[in-house]
């Protein structure tokens, strides 16, 4: 009974430090660049807002969370094989951030992408999580 | 003087009987394994005290304050790698005691309360390993944390919650590393004393250790405590001592740049005792991995006691030469099982497109698989080959440390970057 009791207490002691970092939930906009930099087939990755940006094939632009979705490392864009390595686990991820080798069990999570006069920029404090890529998901002009 | 010596004595016979079975004082009965466990976690509490002077606990200061011990403090890199040391073997003696104490039979009647505080010690010192592991705040720390924290994250429902409760928040951060420093220095600590001071009055309560089985008439030879046992407790000890201090005079532990999040080192391991593991999360679908195979298995060892007759016979290893047989075969089959499915699972991996459902593939398949493997050797064992129950359980549990132990050695010296196969 007491160390049940000590346990909930420890628990929620616990919980508090967790409840007080909450980040704030305000809008952080990150500004990336204007359209005209970025090829179509090619990521930049953009060190400020800890995301890359892909700018896909038809121009539309995609904002990838770095993070991999398997558990957590920082998955760094590889130019020759044209897709993301996860180093610790080996997974890999396409331009649109698919799986294309397990054991990551679902895409790269996104940023929400707007172009304002030509301006590309991302909102990176809502990430969307999705269980595949459709065009949808990509932003174009 | 007379004085201080009898309290002294009387200080020993607290923890030990006054006299011992001479049958018990055999080396090659226990290989001193327990007690080994008992002086490195001694080790542990000196140079953990020592380096508490020094550690900053803060994400800002940790990595300059263990730059500090090891290049200004006297002695520092020392005291740190003593400390690093016995709890890497701390873990290899933790494991072969289990080992010895399954294959001599001691977890049967009157000891099975005494293997489930075993295993809770186990898991415990894993967990003070893991939760030191964080404190220096590097990129091994960092990352391997942020790997297995996110493990948290797969368990079904609370999953989130306890990720989050254990990182202090969304990200790893100064909330962790505080949180990972009161868990490393108060509240693991603590617990591992009090299980520890059980563990040994129940081994004392059950008459010490195992013994073979003999008739009751025969009057057991039984020696005194003091001098017999002690002084080879304590040869042992000072001798295990002296090991773990060169030890660290030879070798440092590691320590590499401080954290980065915005980069993982290639490849990013978990320290070599969870490597076992990581080769899993290679193969099997996270869930199943992190939560479904660990569970079976850490329940499996949990409820072995409680079944009947699943104790070898007592104080005999493997129980007899038969077993001693079955043993070797199981060792033998069991690596080489290993090697071929990491290999085959590893072209399949590299072959195949893009997975889908990869919940089936890799999690209840493999999953079934291995159940109805385990059904059929079991059958095989008692029915036709005619062993008893005790020697199956006994090849399971060797089966598993065999696995844990190839994949291990996989996971160390055979993954490279991006962790493909490599040579070291
Ligand atoms: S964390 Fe990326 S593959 Fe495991």
């Amino acid at each position: 009974m007491a160390a049940a009791e000590f346990g909930w207490l420890g628990l929620s002691f616990m919980n508090s430090r967790k409840e007080r970092n909450r980040p704030a939930k305000t809008e952080s906009i990150v500004t990336a660049g204007s359209v005209e930099r970025f090829t179509p087939g090619t990521v930049t990755a953009v060190p400020v807002g800890q995301f890359y940006l892909a700018c896909l094939g038809d121009g539309s632009f995609l904002a990838l969370s770095r993070t991999c979705t398997h558990l957590g490392c920082s998955v760094p864009w590889d130019e020759e094989k044209n897709k993301f390595v996860c180093p610790c686990h080996g997974s890999t991820f396409s331009l649109t951030g698919e799986v294309l080798t397990a054991p990551a069990p679902r895409p790269l999570d996104t940023y929400p992408v707007r172009i304002e006069n030509g301006i590309v920029k991302v909102d990176t404090s809502v990430t969307q999580k999705r269980e595949r890529f459709e065009p949808a998901q990509a932003t174009r002009i | 003087m007379k004085q201080s010596r009898r309290s002294i004595t009387d200080l020993i016979l607290h923890l030990h009987p006054h006299t011992v079975p001479r049958e018990t004082l055999r080396v090659s009965l226990s290989w001193g394994l327990g007690g080994m466990a008992a002086v490195l976690v001694g080790l542990l509490f000196l140079t953990g005290i020592l380096q508490l002077f020094v550690y900053q606990s803060s994400v800002h200061q940790a990595y300059a304050s263990v730059l500090i011990l090891t290049r200004e403090v006297p002695f520092g890199l020392w005291v740190r790698n003593i400390h690093h040391w016995s709890a890497n073997l701390l873990v290899v003696a933790a494991v072969l005691h289990l080992l010895r104490v399954a294959l001599t039979g001691a977890f049967g009647q009157g000891r099975r309360l005494n293997w489930v505080v075993g295993l809770f010690l186990l898991f415990l010192l894993l967990s003070a390993n893991f939760t030191g592991y964080l404190l220096p705040w590097d990129q091994l720390a960092y990352w391997a944390v942020t790997i297995c924290t996110s493990m948290l994250g797969y368990i079904p429902i609370c999953g989130p919650w306890l990720l989050e409760l254990f990182r202090g928040g969304s990200e790893i951060g100064g909330p962790t590393l505080a949180n990972f420093f009161v868990l490393h220095v108060a509240f693991i600590p603590g617990s591992l004393f009090v299980l520890m001071l059980w563990h040994f009055w129940l081994v004392r309560r059950a008459g010490g250790l195992v013994q073979v089985k003999k008739d009751e008439q025969v009057p057991v030879d039984r020696v005194p405590t003091v001098p017999d046992l002690v002084v080879r407790e304590a040869a042992f000890g000072l001798l295990l001592i002296a090991f773990v201090l060169i030890l660290a005079i030879v070798w440092d532990a590691p320590l590499l740049e401080q954290a980065n999040p915005g980069m993982s080192p290639n490849p990013a391991k978990a320290p070599w005792y969870f490597l076992g593991f990581q080769e899993l999360l290679l193969h099997l679908h996270p869930v199943f991995a992190t939560l479904v195979w660990p569970l079976m298995g850490a329940l499996a060892f949990l409820c072995v006691p409680f079944w009947a007759d699943s104790s070898l016979p007592t104080g005999v290893w493997f129980g007899s030469a038969r077993g001693r047989t079955l043993a070797v075969w199981t060792s033998a089959v069991g690596a080489g099982a290993t090697l071929a499915l990491v290999l085959t699972d590893n072209l399949l991996l590299q072959s195949a497109a893009p997975v889908s459902n990869t919940l089936m593939t890799r999690g209840l398949l493999p999953t079934g698989l291995l159940i109805a493997l385990l059904a059929g050797l079991y059958f095989l064992l008692v029915r036709k080959l005619k062993y008893t129950r005790a020697e199956t359980v006994m090849a399971g549990i060797i089966l598993t440390l065999v696995v844990l132990t190839a994949c291990t050695i996989i996971g160390v010296w055979f993954r490279g970057p991006e962790m493909h196969l490599s040579w070291p």
